[in-house]
Formats: C-alpha cells, sequence, structure tokens
C-alpha cells in the first residue's frame, strides 16, 4: 500500500529544501527532460499513436457551409458508396464545437447549426484520402435562419454574463459621482477581434475500443476534465475512459476542453470495431474547435490634477455562440492593478453565431490590457506624466477592491530595472519626434500582470534502492517545461542527479493533476511532487532514526548527525512509494496573489507605407522563484511574442454576412514569423513567495502576453503619432494618420 | 507499387496517387517525426530533404519521388547520438512543444546548405561579391516558412547561428 500524504497551504512556508537547494538543481537553465525526443521526432503525439497499424480506419469530419438553421437532412448515400468508405456516422449528439473547460460536456448538435463551419457527421474510410474524398460527398441540408455575426451591430442586445472565472461585475464606491467632479477624465473605447490559438499540432486523436474501455490517445491540456466530459457526451463511466496525452502540440487555451475529433473518432471506433484516428485540418480547426472573444472595451478614468486616480471603469461586452455562457474576463487585472476609490468593471455578453469562445492564453488580461494599458498612456500624456510616473502614483499598497493584503507584488521594481535596462530616460519624448530616414521611431511601456491560480494536485514517487526515483501524475507539458521543472524538484529535495529522476506525465490512470491551464500548472503540480518528495525524505528520516528536518539529501546519500550514508544502505532494497497531494488553503483565501512585469518596446514605424517593425522588447518580470531559468525565459518570449501578433497582425475576420471565419488557415490567420521577431531581451527578478505555494513560486506562463501588446502600441503612438484604438493596428489604420 | 529511399533505405509501398510524401511517411512508412500542421505549405512542420534542398512534404505527392533521397527528421540523428543542429535545439532551447521542431531543424540544416552554396535571400545585401553572413536577420529571414507558435524564434536563430558559425551543436 502506498503511503499518502497530504499538505494544506494554510501558512506561509518557511525555508525549504528548494532554498538550501544541496543538489543545486532548482532554478538552473537545464535542458529539457524529454528534449532529445522531441528533437529528434521521437515524441509520438495523439495522430501518430498506431502508426502503421493496418487495422487503423481514418475519419473525417463534414462541417456547415451556412452560419445559422435547422439540420434538415444529412443524405449520405453517395459518400457510403465511395470507395474505401466504412461508414458515415451522424450522430446528434456530437459536438458542435470543443467542450468549454467548464462545461461537463461539448454543447451537442441536436440538429441545429448555430456557427459556420459547425461539424456535422464523420466520414471513415480505410484510408486518410478515401475519407476525406468521401466526405465531399455528404449533402447536408439546413433550413437556413437569419444569424447574428458581428459585436458591433449587436452590442445593445448583450446581456449581463453569468460569473465565471471572476464576477461579471465588480463596483466600489460611486464611480458615476467621481467621474464626474474629476479634475481630468479620459472615455475611450478599444475594439479587440476575435483570435485562435492556432497552435501548431492540429486537433487529433486516436480511439481504440477493447469491449467497453476506451483507450483515447488526445492532445489535452486537463487530463482529468477532459476524461470527464469524454464519457459524459459517450454515456459511460469516467472509469471506462483512459487517455493518453504525454506529448501535445502546443495548447493557449485551445486544447482545454475535448474536442470533436475525439467524440466522433470514439463513436467511430465502437461502431465500427477498429481503431479510429482522426485529425482535424488546419482549416477545421480554426472553425470548429473555440476561438477567443472579439471585445468592445470602454475605459474611463478620471485623476486628480496631479494624477491620482480617483474613478476608474472598465466595461466590456463580448460574444459567444448561443447557450455558450463563458465570457471573455477582460477586467481580470483592472480589478487590482492600479489604486482608485471608485470603481466600476462591467461584462456583458452577445449571443452571436459564432464558434464558442473559450479561454486563450491569459484569457481576460491579454486583451482587456491592451485596453486598459494603451488608455493608461493616454491619459499619462494627458498629465504631462512619465507613464512610469503615473502608474507609480497609482500604485496601491492593499488590493484596492477588497483590501487584502498583496502576496508579493514587483511591479514598481519590474518598471524601474526596466527603465534603466532600456534607456527609457532617453525615450523620444514627444510623438513623431524621432526619424531615421523614412522610419520613425518611438518607445512605450506597459505593466504586466496576471492573477496566480492555484489548484488541488496529487503526484506519485517512487524511490528505490538503487536511487531510481519515478515521479508520475496526470499533470500535462504543452510545452511549458512540466517534465523538467518537476525532475528538478524531485531531484532537488531528493538530493538525486537529476538523471535519475523520470517523469510520467499525461496518463489518466496516474494521480490527478489540475492540467496545464492559468498559469497554475508548475506551482500547483509541482507543490504535489514538493509534498511526496517531503514524504519520501520523511521515510528515510524514519529509517535513520532522526526527525526529516536533519537530514540533508545529497548525491543518493542521506546526511544526518555528521553521517552520510547512501540510500542503498537505508533502503536495503526496498522501495519508498508516496503520494502527495497539495491543496491551497487559507493563504490563497487571505491574500491577493499575482505576478507582475514590465514590458518596454522600441518600434519603426515606415513614414510612407505606414508598417510597423519591433526592433526590441524587453520584459522585466517577477514571479516568485523560478524554477528552470531556460524554459521560463522561454515562456516569456511566447508571451511577447504572442503580444506582437494581437498588436499588429492577429485577427481572425467574419464574413458579417454568412458567419465565415473568412481566414481560417496559417496563411491568412497572421501568426508572427520568425523575421517579425527581434531578438527579445526577459530579465526574472529574483523573488519569493512564500504565501502563494512550498515553492514560493507564481504563475508565469501568461505574465509576458499580458499588457505587451500595449507596450507595442504605446511606441506605434510614440513613434507617429497615430493611436489606433482597434486592434491590430495594421498598417491601413495607421496610414491615414501618418505626418505628412 | 512504388520504392520510395528514405535515410538511404529502400521501401516499396503500395500508395494512392493522392498520398503525399507527408502522408506516406507518416501512414505508411510508420516515420511520425515529420509533422502536419497544414496540409498547405504554409506552416513548414513537414518539412523534409529531398536530393539535399528542403521541401514541405505536404505538397508534393510520393508517386513522384522514386529514385529521390529523402531525408527526414530521423535520418538526421537519434537519441544518445544527436545531429549537431538538434543538439544545438536542445541546447538553446529552440522548441516548446516539439511539434515544429523537426521541420525547423530540417529546414536549418536545408537552409545552411542553401547559404554555403552562395544563395541569397531577401535580407543579403550586395549580391555581386560574396554569399550571405549568418546574421541573425538573414537566418530570421530564411526561417520564416517555418511557424512556431510557442514562439521558440529568438532561441531558434541562436541554435542555428551556432551550427552555421562552429559546425557544433553542444555549447
Amino acid at each position: 500500500m502506498d503511503d499518502q500524504t497530504v499538505f494544506k497551504m494554510d501558512e506561509p512556508v518557511g525555508e525549504t529544501r528548494l532554498d538550501t537547494a544541496a543538489q543545486g538543481l532548482i532554478g538552473k537553465p537545464l535542458d529539457r527532460f524529454e528534449g532529445p525526443l522531441k528533437v529528434s521526432g521521437r515524441a509520438p503525439y495523439a495522430y501518430e499513436n498506431l502508426a502503421g497499424d493496418p487495422d487503423v480506419a481514418f475519419g473525417y469530419l463534414v462541417l456547415s457551409g451556412t452560419g445559422a438553421g435547422t439540420i434538415r437532412s444529412v443524405d449520405t448515400s453517395a459518400a457510403e458508396k465511395a470507395p474505401g468508405v466504412l461508414a458515415v456516422i451522424h450522430d446528434d449528439n456530437g459536438p458542435r464545437a470543443s467542450a468549454d473547460p467548464n462545461d461537463q460536456r461539448p454543447a451537442a448538435i441536436k440538429g441545429e447549426v448555430v456557427h459556420f463551419g459547425q461539424p456535422i457527421c464523420v466520414v471513415v474510410a480505410e484510408t486518410y484520402e478515401q475519407a476525406r474524398d468521401a466526405a465531399r460527398l455528404v449533402k447536408v441540408d439546413v433550413e437556413t435562419k437569419e444569424g447574428q455575426y458581428d459585436l458591433l451591430a449587436n452590442r445593445d442586445r448583450a446581456h449581463k454574463a453569468q460569473n465565471g472565472a471572476m464576477q461579471a461585475e465588480v463596483t466600489k464606491g460611486d464611480f458615476d459621482t467621481a467621474y464626474a467632479n474629476a479634475e481630468v477624465t479620459l472615455d475611450v473605447t478599444y475594439t479587440t477581434p476575435s483570435q485562435s490559438h492556432s497552435a501548431m499540432e492540429p486537433h487529433a486523436a486516436t480511439a481504440k475500443w477493447d469491449g467497453d474501455e476506451l483507450t483515447i490517445f488526445g492532445c489535452y491540456q486537463l487530463v482529468s476534465t477532459n476524461v470527464g466530459q469524454l464519457a459524459k457526451t459517450l454515456g459511460i463511466p469516467k472509469s471506462k475512459v483512459r487517455m493518453l496525452n504525454p506529448y501535445i502540440g502546443g495548447g493557449f487555451g485551445g486544447k482545454l476542453g475535448i474536442g470533436p475529433e475525439s467524440v466522433f473518432a470514439a463513436i467511430a471506433a465502437r461502431q465500427l470495431g477498429r481503431p479510429v484516428k482522426i485529425a482535424l485540418t488546419r482549416q477545421q480547426v480554426y472553425q470548429a474547435t473555440s476561438r477567443r472573444s472579439d471585445t468592445i472595451q470602454r475605459l474611463r478614468l478620471g485623476t486628480t490634477r496631479d494624477g491620482r486616480i480617483t474613478a476608474l471603469a472598465h466595461d466590456t461586452i463580448t460574444s459567444n455562440s448561443p447557450g455558450d455562457e463563458f465570457f471573455e474576463p477582460t477586467g481580470i487585472s483592472t480589478v487590482f492593478l492600479y489604486a482608485g476609490e471608485n470603481r466600476q468593471i462591467t461584462h456583458k455578453l452577445a449571443e452571436l453565431n459564432l464558434l464558442l469562445s473559450s479561454s486563450m492564453r491569459a484569457p481576460g488580461e491579454a486583451v482587456g490590457m491592451l485596453a486598459l494599458e494603451n488608455a493608461m498612456d493616454e491619459m499619462a500624456e494627458k498629465l504631462g506624466l512619465d507613464p512610469i510616473e503615473f502608474r507609480r502614483r497609482n500604485e496601491p499598497e492593499v488590493d484596492p477592491q477588497d483590501g487584502k493584503p498583496f502576496s508579493s507584488r514587483s511591479l514598481v521594481q519590474c518598471m524601474e530595472e526596466g527603465a534603466k535596462r532600456f534607456d527609457w530616460a532617453n525615450r523620444p519624448k514627444a510623438p513623431a519626434s524621432r526619424r531615421e530616414g523614412e522610419w520613425l521611431i518611438g518607445m512605450g511601456m506597459a505593466a504586466a500582470s496576471r492573477k496566480n491560480l492555484l489548484q488541488q494536485s496529487s503526484a506519485a514517487i517512487s524511490l528505490s534502492s538503487d536511487g531510481r526515483c519515478v515521479v508520475s501524475t496526470d499533470m500535462t507539458d504543452i510545452g511549458t517545461g512540466t517534465y523538467t521543472i518537476l525532475q528538478q524538484i524531485a531531484a532537488e529535495i531528493l538530493g538525486l542527479p537529476r538523471e535519475q529522476v523520470i517523469v510520467k506525465l499525461g496518463d489518466s490512470d496516474l494521480p490527478q493533476a489540475p492540467g496545464s491551464g492559468g498559469s497554475w500548472g508548475a506551482n500547483s503540480a509541482g507543490s504535489s511532487v514538493f509534498v511526496a518528495a517531503e514524504g519520501v525524505v520523511a521515510k528515510i528520516a524514519e529509517k535513520l532514526g532522526v526527525k526529516p528536518d536533519e537530514v540533508t539529501m545529497k548525491d543518493g546519500t542521506a546526511i544526518a548527525h555528521n553521517k552520510q550514508t547512501p540510500l542503498a544502505e537505508i533502503l536495503k532494497g526496498e522501495t519508498i512509494t508516496v503520494t502527495g497531494t497539495f491543496k491551497p488553503g487559507r493563504t490563497f483565501k487571505d491574500t491577493h496573489q499575482a505576478s507582475y512585469g514590465a514590458h518596454f518596446c522600441e518600434v519603426a514605424v515606415n513614414a510612407v507605407t505606414g508598417e510597423t517593425r519591433v526592433r526590441r522588447l524587453l520584459t522585466v518580470a517577477a514571479a516568485g522563484r523560478i524554477l528552470n531559468e531556460k524554459t521560463a525565459t522561454s515562456q516569456c518570449y511566447g508571451g511577447q511574442i504572442f503580444g506582437i501578433g494581437s498588436a499588429l497582425t492577429e485577427e481572425l475576420v467574419v464574413d458579417t454576412r454568412t458567419g465565415l471565419l473568412v481566414n481560417h488557415d496559417l496563411a491568412e490567420y497572421h501568426v508572427p514569423v520568425n523575421a517579425d521577431v527581434p531578438q527579445l531581451e526577459v530579465v526574472l527578478l529574483p523573488e519569493r513567495d512564500r504565501i502563494a505555494s512550498p515553492l514560493a513560486g507564481k504563475g508565469i506562463g501568461e505574465l509576458a502576453i499580458c499588457g505587451v501588446g500595449a507596450a507595442v502600441t504605446n511606441a506605434v503612438y510614440n513613434a507617429c503619432g497615430v493611436r489606433v484604438r482597434d486592434y491590430p493596428m495594421t498598417l491601413d489604420k495607421i496610414l491615414p494618420g501618418l505626418p505628412a | 507499387m512504388i520504392t520510395l529511399t528514405v535515410n538511404g533505405a529502400e521501401h516499396k509501398l503500395d500508395v494512392d496517387i493522392r498520398t503525399t510524401i507527408l502522408d506516406a511517411l507518416r501512414d505508411h512508412l510508420g516515420l511520425t517525426g515529420s509533422k502536419k500542421g497544414c496540409d498547405h505549405g504554409q506552416c513548414g512542420a513537414c518539412t523534409v530533404l529531398i536530393n539535399g534542398r528542403r521541401v514541405n512534404s505536404c505538397l508534393t505527392l510520393a508517386v513522384m519521388h522514386e529514385g529521390d533521397e529523402i531525408t527526414t527528421i530521423e535520418g538526421l540523428g537519434e537519441p544518445g547520438n544527436l545531429h549537431p543542429m538538434q543538439e544545438s535545439f536542445l541546447h538553446h532551447d529552440g522548441y516548446q512543444c516539439g511539434y515544429c521542431t523537426p521541420g525547423q531543424i530540417v529546414s536549418a540544416v536545408g537552409m545552411l546548405g542553401e547559404v554555403k552554396d552562395g544563395w541569397p535571400s531577401h535580407v543579403t545585401g550586395d549580391i555581386a561579391h560574396g554569399g550571405a553572413d549568418l546574421s541573425n536577420e538573414e537566418i530570421s529571414e530564411r526561417m520564416s516558412g517555418n511557424l512556431c507558435r510557442c514562439s521558440a524564434y529568438p532561441n531558434i536563430v541562436d541554435a542555428i547561428r551556432q551550427v552555421g558559425t562552429t559546425g557544433k551543436g553542444a555549447v
């Protein structure tokens, strides 16, 4: 019987083995644990399981070619007669998009078309080519109805959103009166378009049944949640589904919910009695999984003449498909980022016939701070203040909404460090005042903040007599570095060379973790590995007859009372296995927790064409203890580059006549390419947050995307004097305002 | 029945005329290192070398390549015996989720060959006097057919520059 140990975070944690760091591994920029497999093409992703197995059949989805209506009939007769076709499966219970991760199952088709590109049925054939060809022969007859496709046109029909990731309305004091009485005011409205996660691995699943037991090789971020969603959709117990997701080709929120590929693959494999693979095409990923909502955001700031905020409002309208209640929580950071006695943060939701809107990297902050941090820049200019000074004057001592203390907050330090490194003092003070040939040069900055989330998590550690250790949990690694940081935590606490620690992830048979999302992964799963490893140390201490805190673990030995004993001698052939469970506790409730940072950007805007080139981009971040400097830095690069995309190029274009997402591929939805990105700079300030977790860390995966796009567009304004309030800032929007 | 030469080995295959090199590798030969990211030549994840030149393998049909030498990521190296470019990506963290990575690495190997042969790019200055140097700008430009959504671009550039200038992958 394995030992269980549970730790609830009710009090701050003092110095730990991660601080003494006897093995010297924690925080170090180690190469990724699974790296050799990835760089050699040997890490198998969902579709690639059962490769070459002649028993496997291939599925291809048929999507709707209308945006709204009732399905009258689906004529599959021609497709069924096509060469190689095994079945055409039209299941009304099938999903109309990916699942919202908060829902028990994906919304079902139920005879309706609610958005253009909605899954209708699946064609299964002996080969991929046969399935793809036959899919064109399926005739879907839809009685069309007038759909709603345009957020701007529907803004007055929006209703108050249901509370979700945050409360839909957060208010304090009397905003209206304070705003009316403010000495200086700003009232601006920003719009952001729908965006696509665009992970490089298209959603894919391989399904195989053994009797009534399903094995699904998937690509999902939240194993336990996704197993539940799939089981619920199929009408079988959760215990009958085994999900394997050891390698995931990027997520960014797009793989938080079970998707049509898994549901249809499982249904088809059950019906045919043989394994079925479905990979969505890139075009289907854009149309049939999920998106980030478009937003209309009105920002109102009222200040004193010397720049102290007295009134702050952030009112947002977002969209979702009928019956889907998730709203983009754009105001999530506005609640706590700046001081001000009178506050109003609201979110409304408009029902549109567009693809499900769901979480995408830093849901809320990523587009909310585009608006907030631009407005702060506009207000600073109005006040004649340096944007850093304006923020410093509004630095709150406690959470301005409910008065809770911050667990740690290094925003001012990040801004000051960044200003020094970026030579901010020598920036062009007036817009359009620096020119190099045909290029106008400007600099901008923005603050970063991402609310820290923490979840219950479990992990098992087995330590054998020969010093080999296995860490196992159903946690996922979507490119974030989970394998590596869990290996580092276990190796550090147990005093083992890293090579002796193996990490197993992404298997629903393993102890339950919260999965990858909301930047909670490293802190939550890492804390459960911390707890399990301490449990193992306690066992060793017991065998040595000493207290756990008297033992130092190092190089495969335990040192206590000036005696160093090899593990083999202590364990004598025995294997110790401990399952550790970490639970957030009182410290999470009693404090406000977030990671902070500051971005600094230099752009060149072409005075003739309006083209923007990012020349330099610096992010200074403070997110508690950094577990691996290399993977954490890479996460920040990822956020910075997502920010460049959302500032300058990324937009899902809706044909407002039909609901078609026009640019549904990688040639037309413009994610940044290598040449769009200069060499970036990331600085991670030393910080320990002993209130946030036993690791003294906070979330970092999404921090760098928060606000960074605003640093880019503030720099564009500084370069050329054009303030575009409709993202992305493409050259056609900049061109008309350029100086003659 | 066709014969494909992949990583030096000959394979007899019975494929649909519509089957791309990419699908032949992944679905028929079990060589899943080459990735499908878009199937339309838009992302570069499927890049292989055909007779030493980089090609989007989703855009060319298997039946067109009898007798050609196809090199995939599996043919460059394996864990324990990595190619310098694979080793350099590992050390520079030139990847995160790993899905675009095989295409990036194969593309980088092909790209260095193009530079060595004196091929200019859009950003090469004076093409009358010698080839391009391996500046960051040259590498970024020449690698812009390979998308990476995790956004490892700065590290990808570092990894390639190291191999291009030293021939070595290890730091």
